[in-house]
C-alpha cells in the first residue's frame, strides 16, 4: 500500500487539485495531503467509508463513479486518481473516459491479474485465484472486470490515450513500464500504475 | 406564544428592505447564546432554527420546560461542544418567541399585529440574522448550521454574505421548496384558517386562539417528519388503553393518540399566524430562481466549505434534493462533502439520537475547526 501511494504522490506536482475516485477510508487522500497538496477531494459509494473520511474532516462525496463523475465540470482536477478500483466497476470504459473528461491528467492503479503467482494458481490449482492483493472468493468478489497490465497497455493505444508514464511495481520494487519489457513487466509484477491524459 | 419570557433580545434599529417591498426597523431579534466567545472570535457558530424552533438550541427551555430541540447535537460534549464554541441561536422573525412576528404588540394599539404582518421570506429571515451577527460584532462565523428551514436559511445566508462563514452545513434540506413541500404546508393553512377562531389572524383582539386548526396542522405536518416504517415499529396497528375497538371515533390506535397529543402539546407553546406566515418563507423558497435558474450562481463568489448532510428515509426533503445542493456547489469546484445518512426516523433524524450522524458531524466540525485555527496560526 505504502509504495503504491508514494508513487502516485510521486507522479503529482506539488500543491495542484486533485480528486481521489474510490477513496476508501481516506488514507490515500491523508497521505497526499500530508506530502503534496491541501486542494484533494474524494468520492466513495460506501457510506461508512464517507463517515470515516468525513470524520477525519477529509472533503468527500458519497457518490457512484459510474453515474456521479458528471457532476464535476470538464478538466476542474489536475490529477483524478483511480486507486484499484477500475475492476470493480460495471462498466470501465465508461469510467476511464469519465476520469479523464474530469481530470486534466489521471492516474490509474491496476491489480495486475497477469502476474504469475495469478497464472500459477489458475495453471495448478485449477481454481479462480485468490492472492494477497485479491484476497475474494469467486463468489463474493467485488471485482468484476480483471484485467491485466497488457491489457489496459493495450487498451490506451487503442483508444488513443496516452500514457505519460507506466510503473510497474512488485512487492516494493518499482520499475518502468515500456514496449519492449511489457510481456515481463506484465509477468513479474503485482501492480501497474499508468500516468495518462486523454 | 408566551409574551412574558425573559429572553435575551436586541433591537435592530436599521432599516431592512424586505422581498415582498415593505421597510421593517427598531424590531427586535430574540436569541440565545451557549459557550464563550474566543478572544480571536474565531469560534462562533449561529445555527438556525427550522419552523417550529426557537433560540433554545439546547439546556432547558424555559417555555416548555423542555431539552432544547438540538440538544442531542449542541451541549457540552455534545458534537457541537460549547465548551468549545460560542453558539448563537435566534428565533426567526415571523416567529413567536420574542422576535419580531405577528404575536409582537404594537405600542401604539396595543393589539397583537396578526396578519397585518408583512409577508416574510428565508432571505428576510436571514438578512434580520446578520444584523444580529454585525451587533455581536463577530467580524467572520466559524459555521453556519441548520436543518430543514434551518438548512434553507444556511444556503440563504452564504449566499447573501459569501465571506462571513468558514464552514456551511445545512442539514436534510432543499434549495427549492417542492409541489410536495407547498401541499402538506397549504392543508396546515387551511386548517388553521378554517377554524372559526381564527378571526382572519386577529384572534387575539377576541381572547380567541385557533388551537383546533393549528393542533390538525401539526399533526398533519407531524407524519410528513416520520418514515412509514419509523411509524409501523413503533405503533403498528397498536391500540390505545384498549383490548378491542371501540366501534366509535375515539382515538383507539396508539398512532391516533400520539398525533392527538402532538397537536395538543404544539398550540400551547405556538402560535397559529407565525405557522401561517413561517411555512409561506418556506414555500417561497427557491435560490436558483434567486440567481436566474442558476443555483451554483449563489455560491459562485464564496470560499465557505460546505458539508451537506442528507437521510435516506426522509422523503420530505429527500436525499434527491440535498444532492442537487451538492451537484451545484461541484459544479464550481467549491469545496463540499457529503453523506446520506443511514435511518429509519425519517426527516425528523436530524434532531433525534441518530449516532452515525452525531459522531460523523461532531468529527467532522471538530477536524474542520482544527485544520482552519492550524492555517490561521
Amino acid at each position: 500500500m505504502k509504495e503504491e501511494f508514494k508513487i502516485i504522490s510521486d507522479l503529482i506536482e506539488k500543491n495542484t487539485k486533485v480528486l481521489d475516485v474510490g477513496c476508501g477510508n481516506g488514507d490515500l487522500m491523508k497521505f497526499l495531503q500530508e506530502n503534496k497538496t491541501e486542494d484533494i477531494r474524494g468520492l466513495e459509494i460506501s457510506k461508512e467509508k464517507v463517515q470515516n473520511c468525513l470524520s477525519k474532516g477529509l472533503t468527500v462525496v458519497e457518490g457512484n463513479a459510474e453515474s456521479d463523475l458528471k457532476q464535476f465540470p470538464e478538466s476542474s482536477f489536475d490529477y483524478v486518481i483511480l486507486s484499484q478500483t477500475l475492476q470493480a466497476f460495471l462498466n470501465p470504459e465508461l469510467v476511464i473516459n469519465e476520469l479523464l473528461k474530469v481530470g486534466k491528467k489521471v492516474i490509474i492503479t491496476i491489480p495486475n491479474f497477469g502476474y504469475w503467482r495469478v497464472r500459477l494458481h489458475l495453471l495448478f490449482k485449477g481454481t479462480m485465484p485468490v492472492t494477497e492483493n485479491l484476497p475474494h472468493e469467486w463468489y463474493n468478489t467485488p471485482n468484476l472486470h480483471m484485467c491485466t497490465i497488457k491489457d489496459f497497455y493495450n487498451f490506451c493505444n487503442t483508444k488513443n490515450i496516452k500514457i505519460f508514464k507506466s510503473i510497474a511495481l512488485k512487492k516494493s520494487r518499482i520499475s518502468e513500464i515500456n514496449k519492449s519489457n511489457l510481456n515481463y513487466k506484465n509477468l513479474d509484477s503485482h501492480l501497474g500504475i499508468f500516468l495518462i491524459e486523454s | 406564544m408566551n409574551k412574558n419570557i425573559d429572553t435575551k433580545k436586541v433591537i435592530i434599529s436599521n432599516h431592512l428592505k424586505l422581498d415582498c417591498g415593505k421597510e421593517i426597523y427598531n424590531f427586535p431579534i430574540a436569541y440565545e447564546t451557549y459557550g464563550k466567545l474566543n478572544n480571536e472570535k474565531s469560534n462562533a457558530i449561529l445555527v438556525f432554527h427550522a419552523l417550529t424552533g426557537d433560540q433554545y438550541v439546547s439546556g432547558k427551555n424555559p417555555v416548555t420546560n423542555k431539552d432544547g430541540w438540538w440538544s442531542y447535537v449542541v451541549g457540552e460534549n455534545k458534537p457541537i461542544d460549547t465548551n468549545k464554541f460560542f453558539v448563537i441561536c435566534a428565533n426567526v422573525i415571523g416567529g413567536c418567541m420574542g422576535s419580531y412576528g405577528p404575536s409582537t404588540v404594537n405600542e401604539t394599539s396595543g393589539k397583537q399585529i396578526g396578519t397585518d404582518f408583512p409577508i416574510i421570506t428565508i432571505n428576510d429571515m436571514v438578512n434580520a440574522q446578520h444584523e444580529l451577527i454585525k451587533y455581536l460584532e463577530i467580524e467572520k462565523l466559524f459555521a453556519v448550521v441548520g436543518g430543514s428551514m434551518g438548512g434553507m436559511q444556511v444556503l440563504q445566508f452564504v449566499a447573501n454574505f459569501p465571506n462571513k462563514a468558514e464552514l456551511a452545513i445545512p442539514i436534510a434540506c432543499t434549495s427549492s421548496h417542492s409541489a410536495q413541500n407547498i401541499a402538506f404546508n397549504e392543508l396546515g393553512r387551511q386548517a388553521i384558517m378554517a377554524d372559526s377562531k381564527w378571526e382572519n389572524g386577529f384572534y387575539s383582539n377576541y381572547k380567541l386562539n385557533p388551537d383546533k386548526g393549528l393542533a390538525i396542522a401539526r399533526m398533519a405536518a407531524h407524519i410528513t417528519y416520520l418514515s412509514e416504517k419509523g411509524l409501523q415499529e413503533k405503533f403498528g396497528r397498536k391500540l390505545q388503553d384498549r383490548d378491542s375497538l371501540r366501534y366509535g371515533f375515539e382515538a383507539d390506535f396508539q398512532i391516533e393518540s400520539y398525533l392527538r397529543y402532538q397537536g395538543s402539546v404544539f398550540v400551547d407553546r405556538f402560535d397559529a399566524n407565525s405557522y401561517l406566515y413561517i411555512t409561506r418563507a418556506m414555500d417561497y423558497f427557491d435560490l436558483s430562481k434567486q440567481y436566474e435558474g442558476n443555483l451554483s450562481d449563489a455560491f459562485r463568489i464564496s470560499k465557505t466549505k460546505f458539508f451537506v448532510i442528507s437521510f435516506t428515509s426522509d422523503w420530505l426533503y429527500p436525499t434527491s434534493e440535498n444532492r442537487e445542493i451538492v451537484m451545484a456547489l461541484n459544479s464550481i469546484g467549491a469545496d463540499v462533502g457529503f453523506v446520506e445518512i443511514e435511518s429509519d426516523k425519517g426527516h425528523d433524524s436530524f434532531l433525534l439520537d441518530v449516532p452515525s450522524f452525531l459522531k460523523t458531524l461532531g468529527d467532522y466540525i471538530n477536524s474542520t475547526y482544527k485544520v482552519i485555527n492550524e492555517r490561521r496560526v
